[in-house]
This record gives C-alpha cells, sequence and structure tokens, in this order.
C-alpha cells in the first residue's frame, strides 16, 4: 500500500489516484485544518510543507506523494511541548487574521517563506543583491496567499515580529 | 476529474513505444490537474515523471548552463548562475505565478502551460483550442488579454509563460526524446506554434515527445531587463512583457534581441525591432521607430486594443532603460 507521513504519523493513501494531497489530509486523518478555499491554486488556503517547502496541496496528487514528508497547521506546534509555534503565536498577538479560514495557509506559507529567505532565495522585488526581508519582500512573497477579510496589514507585522525574534534569539539573520 | 491510469516511471527509457497520444507527463501537475479538474484535459493515463533524475543544472564547456527538465521554477530562479550571467530569465520566473506554484512547476512544464483564455477555460463556450472546429468564443468576447499579433481568425489566445520570453531573448535550445529514444534539438523560439487553422496544437512536439533539458548559451554582451506590465504587481499573468538583451558601442546599437510576452500564441521574438535598431544611435526617437516596426501588423479585437500603445510603450521604456545603466553582465 502506497503511504505518506503526515505530521510524522504513516498515512495509508486511496486507491484512486485522483484523490489530491488536499482532500488526502481532510478526508482520512481527518485533519481539517488545512483549508479548501478555491480548490485551483489561486487562493493559497491549502498551503502546506511538503518536503519543508511550501506547496498548494490542491493541485497535487496524493500518489505523487508517496513517502514523502507533509508538516500541516496541526504539526507546526508539534515540536513546541504545549506552546503553539512562533508564527501562530504572532498570528495571535497581532490580530493577523478576522474570519480565520486563510489563516492555516497563511501561516504555513509564512513558515515555509521564511525558510526561502533563510536560503537566499530571490523575490520580484529583491533586485540583484542579497534578500534583506522588508514589508515590501514579505508582501510579494505572500501574494499566493489571499485574505479576503483584509488582514493584510497585521499578517505583515505578524511575521515580520517572529522573523525578528528569531534573529534576536539566534543572532541570525532575520529569517 | 475523468478517470485515468496512473503510472510512475523511474527511467525515461520506461516511456516506451506503446504509450499513446491520450497519455500526459506529469512532473509538477500545477497547471495539467488543474486542467483535469475542469475536464478540459481529460488523458486516459498519466506518466508521473516527477522521479526521473532530471533536475540538476550542468555547465556546459562554452560558458553555457544546461537545465535539467524537472529542475523547478524556484531554484531555476535562485541559481546563482543564473542570477548573475542570465538575470533575464531569473526576474522573468520570479514575476510570474506564486511562490508555492513556483516550488513545484518545473521548466519543461512551465513551458508546456496553456493559455488563460477565459472562454478556453470555459466550457460551456465554444473554443477552438479545446474544441475544433466548434468557435472562437473570445473575437466578439471580453478579449482584453487577448493577442495582438499573430493571431488567426480560429484563435486569438496567448501564451502565458513569463519564463518562455526570457528563454526566447537568450535564444536557449531544448533538448527532446521521442518515444522511441530519438533525440533532437529545437531552438525554444521554434517550439510554439502560430495559432493558424490548428489552435489546438499549442507547440511542434510530437506525441510523446518529451522536454528532457533547456540549454541556455553564454549570453549576448549587454544589459538584461525584463519588464512586466500586469494589472496587480504581484501573481498575474503578463498583459505587455518584454524581455530585452541590450549592447550599445560608442554610442551604437552593437547587439540587441528582443521578446515580448502577452502579444501572441507563443513568445514572440521581435525581429523587426531588432533590426531597426542594430548599428543605429540609443535615442528615444529610434526605440519609437523600432517599436512601431515590430508593431505594423499588430490589431486588436475591441477589449485589447490599449495592448498596441502599451507593448509600443513598454518596449520603449524598456530599451531606455538597458540603453542608460551602466550595469553590464560580465561575461
Amino acid at each position: 500500500m502506497a503511504v505518506l507521513y503526515i505530521n510524522g504519523k504513516q498515512v495509508t493513501l486511496d486507491d484512486d489516484p485522483r484523490t489530491t494531497l488536499l482532500d488526502t489530509l481532510r478526508e482520512r486523518p481527518g485533519l481539517t485544518g488545512t483549508k479548501k478555499g478555491c480548490d485551483h491554486g489561486q487562493c493559497g488556503a491549502c498551503t502546506l510543507l511538503l518536503d519543508g517547502r511550501r506547496v498548494n496541496s490542491c493541485l497535487i496528487l496524493a500518489i505523487q506523494c508517496e513517502g514523502s514528508e507533509v508538516t500541516t497547521i496541526e504539526g507546526l506546534s508539534q515540536s513546541q511541548g504545549e506552546q503553539l509555534h512562533p508564527m501562530q503565536q504572532a498570528f495571535v498577538k497581532y490580530d493577523g487574521f478576522q474570519c480565520g479560514y486563510c489563516t492555516p495557509g497563511q501561516i504555513c506559507s509564512a513558515v515555509g517563506m521564511l525558510e526561502e529567505v533563510g536560503n537566499g532565495e530571490p523575490s520580484d522585488v529583491t533586485g540583484r543583491g542579497e534578500v534583506t526581508l522588508s514589508r515590501v519582500e514579505i508582501q510579494e512573497r505572500m501574494s499566493g496567499n489571499l485574505c479576503r477579510c483584509g488582514a493584510y496589514a497585521n499578517i505583515v507585522d505578524a511575521i515580520l515580529d517572529t522573523a525578528n525574534e528569531h534573529s534576536r534569539k539566534t543572532g541570525g539573520p532575520a529569517t | 476529474m475523468k478517470p485515468f491510469e496512473y503510472r510512475r516511471i523511474h527511467t525515461v527509457e520506461e516511456i516506451g513505444h506503446d504509450d499513446p497520444g491520450q497519455a500526459r507527463f506529469l512532473a509538477g501537475g500545477t497547471n495539467l490537474i488543474d486542467l483535469m479538474k475542469h475536464e478540459i484535459e481529460v488523458p486516459d493515463r498519466l506518466l508521473d515523471i516527477s522521479r526521473l533524475k532530471l533536475a540538476t543544472l550542468k555547465d556546459c564547456e562554452n560558458g553555457g548552463l544546461r537545465v535539467d527538465t524537472l529542475v523547478t521554477n524556484t531554484a531555476l530562479a535562485s541559481d546563482p548562475r543564473v542570477r548573475k550571467t542570465w538575470p533575464l530569465l531569473s526576474a522573468a520566473l520570479l514575476s510570474g505565478a506564486t511562490a508555492q506554484l513556483r516550488n513545484r512547476a518545473t521548466t519543461g512544464g512551465n513551458l508546456l502551460q496553456r493559455t488563460r483564455c477565459y472562454y478556453f477555460y470555459d466550457t460551456a463556450r465554444p473554443c477552438n483550442k479545446r474544441n475544433p472546429g466548434e468557435g472562437c468564443s473570445a473575437r466578439e468576447g471580453q478579449n482584453r488579454i487577448h493577442a495582438i499579433l499573430g493571431a488567426s481568425d480560429q484563435c486569438i489566445a496567448t501564451h502565458p509563460s513569463d519564463m518562455a520570453v526570457a528563454l526566447v531573448a537568450l535564444e536557449a535550445t531544448l533538448t527532446l526524446r521521442a518515444a522511441d529514444g530519438r533525440e533532437r534539438e529545437l531552438p525554444v523560439e521554434e517550439l510554439h506554434r502560430l495559432p493558424g487553422d490548428h489552435p489546438e496544437q499549442d507547440t511542434v512536439l510530437e506525441p510523446g515527445e518529451l522536454i528532457v533539458a533547456v540549454t541556455l548559451p553564454a549570453p549576448q554582451p549587454g544589459r538584461q531587463i525584463y519588464r512586466k506590465v500586469r494589472d496587480r504587481s504581484s501573481y498575474a499573468f503578463a498583459l505587455i512583457s518584454v524581455g530585452v538583451i541590450l549592447q550599445v558601442v560608442e554610442g551604437r546599437v552593437e547587439s540587441v534581441r528582443i521578446a515580448f510576452g502577452g502579444v501572441a500564441h507563443k513568445p514572440w521574438r521581435a525581429r523587426k525591432a531588432e533590426a531597426a535598431l542594430l548599428n543605429k544611435a540609443p535615442t528615444e526617437a529610434n526605440f519609437r521607430l523600432a517599436a512601431e516596426a515590430e508593431l505594423v501588423d499588430a490589431r486588436g479585437y475591441g477589449h485589447n486594443d490599449f495592448k498596441i500603445p502599451l507593448a509600443r510603450r513598454t518596449l520603449i521604456a524598456t530599451l531606455r532603460d538597458a540603453a542608460h545603466s551602466e550595469e553590464e553582465v560580465p561575461t
């Protein structure tokens, strides 16, 4: 049987190859934190980390992910004991949501995004030099996550704070 | 989604002779899975090629770079060699889609993505690209995003890729592998076709033919700029985009390569504009003459009439930026 690993737990895949990664999560282990918004890769509500990289889980067949590691919003806080993941805490602190539907995708996307910045991966606004995290960088890099309540300003605050907090603790760059 | 048979392959030899034209290669799936959900693509079989060992970037002896077909858009845009030597390509890639999509989308898949014409996606409306002979809804319909060059009575769709525009300006070459194992080389410029009487055919690929790699030649000297005009500043397809490589020596245009995106059924190499500029002074007046030379046959269909002056102005602005920059790409 084909399996993948969701938040460290082995999950057996559906027999029907049409099943997306998103539907697999929601229907098999019942991990409904990952949301179905547009189901066409346009809104980002289904964003999760696949082998450490943020992707739209609605546009991926689960069968393609055989053997892969998936981290969803439910898995982000697993390594933090009783605490929420720092990005989750920051979204609470800065009121980075209203209805909350896009929030799991926003948070998973933001966590993946800070990894990308840490790797030195450029964005459309980076230009030729090194990446420096700024509001404009965050806005560009998060453009794949729509928030129809319009909590964008607070989302950017939450992400910036998380990045700065991380760099304060590690002495490293704001990632 | 229509049922299909799924098969994962680990070597290109497994593609074999017996795979019918109805099979589709599946890599990142960011466009294909979406089209299958809409039942615009209804393959009998998916050949999952995403685990082929075709995801590396290799230096070529002549200063070029070979990009395997499964290199993701993120990996290609972020590669230090690409950022330094082919910044046009990195800029074009980063101007397209979102990080989530670029993390998944591949080099070959980006080239083979299909048009975003509204009527191609709307299965309740006629579309010659989806169902040959049915008619074109865009000619008399909402055609704001449609072609101004090289369109036909059958189809006025545009090709949506930014990456392909850069590859055409950079004169990149494809390595293709037929189902029987034969390999051939093809300039990226010759991959996509104009719609003519067969808008259902986006490219000249044979059934079962696989894009194995894209090779970037050592670039022409000069400043490389990609400029994209769109309805919002991120995550939108180009209304007009321009890729330019311009070298000015002693007040004369020594060499120039220009490609447009958003204007045609294929990335549009602007050879008339290039010819008009060669050996001329890089002046505003000459930029205008070059743009007008390229757009002499342009026509709009109503809602997209604005694209003709927009294409002219975008090209002039991009050439101006390229001519007045001190920075040159080291070669």
